[in-house]
């Protein structure tokens, strides 16, 4: 017998851990997103053996065998259907998909966007390092223009893909980015992610310092940070900038970076996570930082609506279907048309 | 009009063919009729034939919807070879279907249909009409007014000229009723059913249809009557039902029997979609079915859903299991149950998306990378799908493996009388979880085996039990990543045992008809039970030595069908492929199975394996004869 307070104690963080060797590369940034999650966790109310973690192929696909929880480490970009299946018949489990850009966005890309617009409620980890790393080094869906690498030796030419102007266009009801070297915010944000009810989509850039190091050093570097992200924070002013003295003021619908010099902080964009029109723009903050005049990458929840899960109205259905008529199976092996042979 | 009354003929059975334009109803027509006939209590059986085209241009061969059925006071195994009538609404249908027509047969025409535009369409040389140039007269030709009749019944009723067209083949329906002595209610009752929301629709259809039938009645002069009576089938209640359904029916009576939640999720293909359908109207059951996006989508969700204890299925036909193979190698890495059914259709590629082939048997038992066996079953008729598909969740959940359930578009569409269970007597199937474990519990091991080999199915929200599974190779036991080289060699044929042993829980192979040893056994698979089975209790009727057994297992193969096989000097598998069972008994056994091969996109026909039988009975006699001599 299994004493039941034993069973609803929340677990701890060391408990995550499991008797596997973590076989990422020394100084990956993949280390420290494991480390939040486990921070995170334990903190959600959650009990352990109700957690599933289910991921694709990748370097990043690795995540379920760290977690001390139920886990699936599945093929190549369908970590989101499988899930699909498991939460569609299994609504009461808490479920976290871990992808890659790659594995997400790439062979995965159809399964991705019909998770979004379906609205599971799962959550989506999504490590972006803008390469193939677990292949050695091939350019991926969200490596810029011209990226240089082993399948790419003078420069990709294909555009990349914005992961989160993709997802809300798919109809994503949960949209937010965080980076792997963030942890506070990036704890706060996988909070949220379990938070929303629905299919939260977290995009976590994610360096990985072998095939593409420093591909996101202008967003974590002390020199350029400040000038070069833009924190979102419900109900505040857009405000970036060395001395916070830059914002972002609404032309309209043309967003313009202005000195708070020339403005004043109330006359900016306030941010609101509500506002799809007001997110349709802020995913767009999406410009190459060597270019002139370019946006501020943002951070922080972009978008959050409230929509029926897909989940909620799967059961809905079969609730109705059974109010209306009670399941008689030897009725149904009968049929209406019946008969007899003496 | 004279008044001579015509005599009423009593025959065993009957083929008729109806056909027109996929737009003309002509599936509706065959599936009403069928009802009716099986009300009365004969044996059918039934083969749709339909374009892939949802309306192909009007009148045009491509266009060509036709439904086969066979009714008979005998016991029925087939559709019939050729039929005793034809009914075509146009020039194209008559000319796509006349070679199955019987010399002497009977053709109901729809003149209308044989206007210039529609010979034309058929393809008929200029001023060519066969009703009028003598081409038939091998035939008993009937040229009725059916599109005018119908008009004629209508007149008045407020409904648009195309509406009207579309009843005729109530019209056809009903003539046909008279002309075999049944009763119109049913399909009156049906007519209800189908139009509740449009009154004015249930009138017209009603009255087209009682026009049909009194239009017998006024003509019987011309027409001679031909009463069927009912079949001496084995005692009990029967109804029928298509392949599909049945197939349908078998996984919603699998959730009953297994006490697991059933989780269906496919994407539109033909012809398997019906299923799809058919589980979509039963919700009540808890049954839930989910459209994905594409078929990879498909079986990872079913996968998703047997990961978490449900009773994962999916189906498809073989481009979609094509693009399954990788997720099946997965399912069959975690060890849980799936099912995974194949309504086989002619390939390769798009192929043939509504004919028929048993072409995807080698794709079931080889098609994917690396060792990957799963085990494989095959219905043999649309009756039959229910109880095979039970089997094939019992050895899924019973064994923790992916199943193959194949079927075909000659099963799916088909129909045939069914002696249909109550669910208490469904057969059994166990089901058990992993139970949960406490901390002084000793290290839960994934992949520890029972004596069948069998690991336990550990599913989300039981404590104790969290673990991972994955697609890379796993160590014996733990089910850690295991790169060892003679781990991977041990897991490797721990699966290949594991699927192995399931024969020696299925049933030893039997004889379905003639003696356990002899000149010729017939081995086949699937759907060509009927033809054979007729085509053997014909020619043992006529004196030959020859036995008919049909598997159902297919992976693996039952342990007796080896023994079975040496009693017999000649081993026949007649297949609707290039030869695909016949490699597996001749790698197996050693034994020089001869291959019967069709791959038209159409069943056999008794004929076709009866006069192989004789070919082979005969050179065994000629050789016996001279090795004498």
């Amino acid at each position: 017998m299994i004493d039941k307070k034993e069973m609803e104690k929340t677990f701890t963080s060391k408990e995550l851990l499991t008797d596997q060797e973590i076989r990422w590369c020394p100084g990956c940034g993949d280390y420290s997103i494991l480390k939040q999650v486990q921070t995170v966790l334990p903190e959600l109310g959650l009990k352990r053996e109700n957690i599933v973690f289910i991921s694709g192929i990748g370097c990043s696909s690795r995540f379920p065998y760290y977690m001390e929880t139920f886990g699936m480490h599945s093929i190549h970009g369908r970590a989101t259907a499988i899930a699909s299946g498991l939460k569609a018949s299994r609504p009461e489990l808490s479920v976290w998909i871990v992808t890659g850009d790659g594995d997400a966005l790439s062979i995965g890309g159809n399964h991705f966007i019909h998770l979004l617009r379906r609205n599971f409620d799962v959550n989506i980890l999504l490590f972006n390092n803008e390469i193939y790393g677990l292949t050695k080094g091939q350019y991926s869906p969200t490596s810029p223009k011209g990226q240089i690498s082993k399948s790419t030796p003078v420069g990709s030419i294909d555009h990349p893909f914005n992961p989160l102007a993709l997802s809300i266009g798919a109809g994503a009801t949960f949209i937010a980015r965080a980076m792997d070297r963030d942890p506070i915010q990036l704890r706060e944000l996988l909070k949220r992610t379990h938070q929303h009810k629905g299919t939260s989509l977290l995009e976590i850039y994610q360096n990985c310092n072998v095939f593409n190091d420093g591909a996101f050093e202008v967003y974590t570097e002390k020199a350029t940070k400040k000038e070069e992200t833009l924190f979102l924070h419900q109900g505040a002013p857009l405000l970036f900038g060395s001395g916070h003295d830059k914002g972002i003021w609404l032309d309209g619908l043309k967003p313009r970076i202005v000195h708070l010099n020339d403005r004043s902080a109330d006359e900016l964009w306030i941010h609101d996570e509500k506002d799809k029109t007001k997110a349709g723009l802020l995913v767009n903050f999406f410009d190459d930082p060597s270019s002139i005049n370019h946006f501020p990458r943002p951070f922080g929840v972009f978008y959050e609506e409230e929509k029926e899960t897909y989940e909620d109205a799967l059961n809905q259905q079969l609730e109705e279907a059974i109010k209306l008529k009670k399941a008689d199976i030897n009725e149904l092996l009968r049929g209406r048309n019946t008969w007899e042979i003496n | 009009m004279k008044s001579m009354k015509s005599k009423t003929e009593l025959k065993t059975d009957i083929t008729i063919i109806f056909a027109g334009d996929s737009g003309d109803g002509i599936q509706l027509t065959g599936a009403q009729f069928t009802n009716t006939a099986a009300l009365l209590g004969n044996d059918i059986s039934t083969f749709p034939n339909f374009p892939a085209e949802i309306r192909a241009p009007q009148g045009s061969l491509a266009g060509v919807s036709g439904f086969q059925l066979r009714f008979g006071s005998i016991e029925i195994f087939t559709p019939g070879d050729s039929a005793d009538v034809l009914v075509v609404m146009n020039a194209a249908a008559l000319k796509a279907n006349l070679p199955q027509l019987k010399k002497g047969g009977t053709i109901l025409a729809d003149a209308e249909g044989f206007d210039l535009k529609n010979l034309k369409l058929a393809k008929y040389p200029e001023g060519i009409n066969p009703l009028k140039d003598g081409s038939l007269d091998q035939f008993k030709l009937y040229e009725l007014n059916i599109s005018k009749l119908t008009r004629n019944a209508l007149e008045g009723s407020g409904l648009g000229t195309k509406e009207i067209d579309r009843s005729k083949n109530m019209f056809v329906l009903g003539f046909i009723y008279w002309l075999y002595t049944r009763d119109i209610e049913n399909s009156l009752e049906y007519i209800k059913e189908k139009f509740k929301t449009s009154p004015a629709l249930i009138e017209a259809n009603s009255k087209v249809l009682k026009a049909g039938y009194y239009f017998g009645e006024t003509s019987e002069s011309i027409f001679s009557r031909v009463e069927v009576k009912a079949a001496k089938l084995e005692k009990g209640t029967y109804r029928n039902i298509t392949g599909n359904q049945a197939s349908a029916l078998g996984l919603l009576a699998s959730a009953h029997k297994s006490g697991l939640k059933l989780f269906y999720s496919g994407y539109p293909i033909t012809p398997a979609s019906d299923i799809l359908h058919e589980l979509a109207k039963n919700k009540n059951f808890g049954v839930k079915t989910f459209q994905a996006e594409d078929e990879i989508a498909a079986i990872s969700a079913a996968i998703g859903a047997s990961f978490g204890g449900s009773l994962g299925v999916t189906a498809s036909s073989g481009p979609g299991i094509a693009l399954k193979a990788e997720a099946i190698g997965l399912a069959l890495m975690l060890e849980i149950p799936l099912l995974i059914i194949n309504v086989q259709r002619g390939g390769p590629s798009t192929g043939l998306p509504t004919k028929t082939e048993q072409s995807d048997l080698l794709q079931a038992i080889h098609g994917r990378n690396g060792e990957a066996p799963v085990a494989v079953i095959a219905a043999s008729g649309p009756a039959d799908s229910f109880d095979t598909i039970v089997e094939a969740v019992r050895i899924a959940i019973e064994h923790m493996t992916p199943v193959f359930f194949l079927s075909d578009g000659y099963i799916a569409n088909g129909s045939e009388p069914w002696k249909f269970p109550t669910i208490e007597e469904v057969a059994e199937i166990k089901t058990s979880f992993a139970r949960q474990r406490s901390s002084e519990d000793p290290k839960f091991l994934p992949y520890k085996r029972n004596e069948k080999l069998v690991r336990e199915w550990a599913i989300p929200g039981t404590a104790g039990l969290e673990h991972r599974v994955g697609g890379l190779e796993k160590e014996n036991e733990t089910g850690n990543i295991s790169y060892d080289p003679d781990n991977h060699e041990l897991m490797v044929k721990l699966r290949e045992e594991k699927i192995a042993s399931i024969a020696s829980y299925i049933p030893l192979q039997k004889i379905d008809s003639g003696a356990n040893s002899g000149n010729l056994l017939i081995l086949g698979w699937g759907s060509t039970y009927g033809a054979i089975k007729t085509a053997t209790l014909k020619a043992i009727g006529q004196g030959y030595k020859v036995s008919h057994a049909h598997i159902r297992y297919l992976n693996p193969l039952p342990l007796n069908l080896g023994d079975l096989l040496i009693r017999f000097d000649q081993v026949l598998i007649p297949e609707l492929n290039n030869g695909q069972l016949i490699k597996l008994i001749r790698e197996k056994y050693l034994i020089p199975a001869i291959g019967l091969n069709k791959i038209k996109g159409l069943p056999f026909t008794t004929e076709e394996i009866y006069t192989k039988i004789k070919q082979l009975s005969t050179q065994r006699s000629e050789k016996q004869v001279s090795i004498q001599g």
